[in-house]
């Protein structure tokens, strides 16, 4: 062959190749922006043959439990419905239910993580839509505090977290609060300042007061919200995670909260490596007595009831002025939500109401999980741990004290916040450094936000 | 084309062939090669372009991106976070391609000088690193590292080196190192097969001829090993110059590029802009200056290697 028919061919090869490759503008086919109809409460039984594709993320232990027993009974009372079934592990879900939602054979159904970078950017695309018309044909506002719903909450734009539409209801409640050896602390503290001399006692006989392990990185959020939500006014940190009223991470409270930690930090409150434990070994060791606290959440409680029986309690952060509110961080589970796309969004939202149901809530107390929403009345078995997970959510509900997870305030807080707070409880950075660094990455995206 | 060529003379097409000498290059010679090209730039080639094309967009991966031409480079460079991934990957590279070519050549010269009885046992549990998968590596490493139970630990506490046992994980001035060790670990293995492969291709007589010459041990090893051993010395350092530098299994699941930042390396970050916070183009940049960082230094660790010898 010719040097120059080699080259035209190369060229016309390379050609080919770069037209595969490139040319359109990436996602610019606009999603479906159909109109929707108010819609009401249908009838199952009567919508005809019926499959729902369902992608969940309840893969451990109880969750898995609730969730299998709940999709029987929808099917044995709905025949005609098939509830096809993906279950992942949440961050496989987080991670692939983009790609699933804008595929033109979306689920029906999703677990849709709260927050900018899962929900937002889903509500942004128009693949997700919102069901505050079937909240109010269900009367699903009755089920839940509103805290609750502005959790599962955007404008439509994607921009504007907990508020706007509605887009899922959750079936789980989640708080952080302390776990205690019952063998090592007789009483749980009512003050935060009794708190701190249990610490201090703990460590005077030899004991570790607190058991922690952070390599994980996310654990650390636990650790400064659970003391931060003591300081901090909790209308103040729900304005900062939903990005209104001009909030703001540098304040005076923030600062005495890393300050407290890393006042435990330093006083050896903490494990001396705890930047260098992983979160499960952690609590494994808490569950052999090493360590007379660890601050977690509710979602501990089948692991660590397993381990210690009735060794264990659990309680609220106690608030510095005594008999006042509590207030803790914490939140719910994923919200299940309908695509865009779905052909059959009544059924699906009959579904969701059958998920989040009083009925549903006994069936997930029964498997060892805190109901979302306390209308269910279902109890668990007295002096149980999941009994007194259980009363703590109630609690707090009733405190109207439930403040969300940092991390959810823009889409790389997460990244932002683990990090600072590794480097803060360190002591490589200083309270006040801890707080502007954090602000900053704020400032940026509200100001990109527009 | 020159494989072609050999190809095409051999199976003697010429016999048929009415164009141009015997042993020239025919055009159906690019036919053989199009099923090999065509699933090369099916898999490889049009991924390549297009992340260059997403590169030049600001795009979340779902809704209408918005062109911004070589703004996501510019920010890759600004950007200290990202500049500190990449120095990290520097670092990575002593780890990951200085000490395991350094290991390797040490256990290739000691397998091969005499023949040792049980080589093939000895060499397969030294290589077994290798074969294991990086998630599984990276999964016991932490509980290798684990400052309170880990057996690095314990061992320094019962020698009674205590003062040596520190979060390994944990520090944020051990974490990089401890991650790159094993990396080191992992691949040594690599090098010293590649090693004791090549030195058996060394003609005995150049060892006899050293030794005749009153070499020793040490002599040896740098008069007729070490020259001898050179393509594989270039093919070891290029195959864990790539793995050091597109690290991302290892530190995502021992310290997820923390504490704070100190171990966040360029293919974490990629991972977490295009499936976590939605920012496509900007991984994309990312990932195409890795792959040019990559490129110039496995270009480089050839052309040295292919300089013609003193």
């Amino acid at each position: 062959m010719r040097y120059r028919t080699r080259v035209a061919l190369a060229a016309a090869l390379l050609g080919a190749l770069i037209g595969a490759g490139c040319g359109a503008t990436p996602g610019g086919e606009s999603a479906d922006t159909a109109q929707q109809e108010p819609q009401r409460k249908v009838d199952v039984a009567k919508a005809g043959k019926v499959s729902l594709t369902v992608w969940d993320q309840n893969v451990r232990g109880g969750q898995s439990r609730q969730i299998r027993a709940l999709n029987r009974a929808f099917q044995e009372r709905y025949p005609n419905v098939r509830i096809e079934r993906v279950a992942k592990s949440f961050s496989d879900l987080n991670t692939t239910l983009k790609l699933a939602a804008s595929s033109n054979k979306a689920p029906d159904v999703v677990q849709a993580n709260q927050g900018h970078p899962v929900m937002g950017q889903l509500v942004k695309a128009k693949l997700l839509r919102p069901v505050d018309d079937y909240a109010k044909a269900y009367g699903w506002q009755q089920r839940y505090t509103r805290v609750l719903l502005d959790l599962n909450r955007f404008t439509d734009d994607g921009k504007h977290y907990g508020a706007g539409n509605l887009y899922g209801v959750s079936q789980a409640g989640e708080v952080v609060g302390v776990y205690y050896n019952k063998e090592k602390v007789p009483q749980p503290p009512e003050t935060f300042s009794e708190f701190e001399q249990q610490l201090d006692t703990a460590k005077a006989r030899g004991e570790l007061p607190i058991q922690f392990g952070n390599l994980d990185k996310w654990p650390g959020i636990h650790e400064f919200q659970a003391v931060q939500t003591q300081f901090a006014d909790k209308q103040a940190i729900r304005d900062f995670v939903f990005a209104r009223n001009g909030a703001s991470f540098d304040t005076a409270e923030n600062r005495q909260a890393a300050a407290t930690l890393q006042e435990w930090a330093a006083e050896g409150f903490l494990p001396p490596n705890f930047n260098g434990v992983g979160y499960d070994p952690a609590w494994q060791r808490f569950t052999k007595g090493q360590g007379q606290f660890l601050i977690a959440g509710t979602w501990l409680v089948g692991d660590l009831e397993e381990a210690m029986g009735d060794k264990v309690g659990f309680f609220l952060m106690p608030p510095r002025e005594a008999g006042a509110p509590r207030v803790a961080l914490g939140g719910e589970d994923l919200p299940w939500a309908i695509t865009s796309k779905s052909e059959h969004p009544d059924v699906a939202a009959a579904y969701l109401d059958f998920l989040t149901s009083p009925d549903a809530m006994r069936v997930l107390v029964q498997t060892g999980n805190v109901p979302a929403s306390t209308a269910g009345g279902a109890q668990a078995p007295a002096g149980s741990l999941l009994a007194e997970a259980i009363a703590a959510w109630e609690q707090i509900n009733r405190d109207d004290g439930l403040v969300p997870y940092l991390d959810y305030a823009t889409p790389s807080f997460y990244d932002q916040i683990t990090a600072d707070i590794q480097q803060m409880l360190a002591r490589r950075t200083s309270p006040e450094q801890f707080t502007k660094g954090a602000q900053g990455q704020y400032g940026q995206f509200l100001e990109g936000r527009g | 084309v020159s494989s072609a060529r050999g190809g095409l003379a051999t199976v003697g097409f010429a016999h048929h062939g009415a164009v141009g000498p015997p042993g020239e290059p025919r055009r159906i010679a690019y036919l053989y090669l199009l099923p090999a090209f065509a699933v090369f730039g099916a898999f490889v080639l049009v991924p390549l372009l297009h992340s260059a094309w997403l590169s030049l967009f600001t795009w979340d991966g779902l809704t209408a991106g918005r062109w911004t031409g070589l703004a996501n480079y510019g920010d890759v460079l600004a950007d200290p976070q990202l500049r500190s991934a990449f120095l990290h990957s520097l670092v990575l590279l002593v780890f990951y391609a200085a000490l395991p070519v350094l290991v390797g050549l040490v256990l290739a010269a000691a397998l091969s000088r005499r023949p040792i009885r049980g080589v093939a046992a000895f060499r397969a549990v030294l290589f077994l690193p290798q074969v294991v998968a990086m998630v599984v590596v990276a999964v016991m490493w932490r509980m290798i590292y684990d400052p309170d139970n880990g057996p690095i630990n314990e061992l320094l506490r019962a020698a009674g080196l205590g003062g040596l046992a520190t979060s390994w994980l944990g520090d944020f001035g051990v974490a990089l190192p401890a991650v790159g060790l094993v990396g080191t670990w992992v691949m040594y293995g690599l090098a010293m097969v590649l090693f004791t492969a090549g030195v058996q291709k060394i003609p005995q007589s150049l060892y006899e001829a050293a030794r005749i010459d009153g070499a020793g041990p040490v002599h040896e090893f740098f008069a007729v090993t070490l020259p001898g051993l050179r393509n594989e010395i270039a093919v070891a350092l290029t195959l864990t110059t790539i793995a050091a530098l597109r690290n991302f299994d290892l530190v995502y699941v021992t310290t997820q590029g923390g504490p704070g930042t100190a171990t966040t390396v360029p293919a974490l970050e990629v991972y977490n802009r295009a499936f976590r916070t939605g920012e496509v183009g900007s991984a994309a940049a990312i990932g195409m200056c890795l792959a040019a960082v990559i490129f110039a230094l496995t270009f480089l660790i050839n052309r040295i290697a292919e300089r013609p010898a003193r």
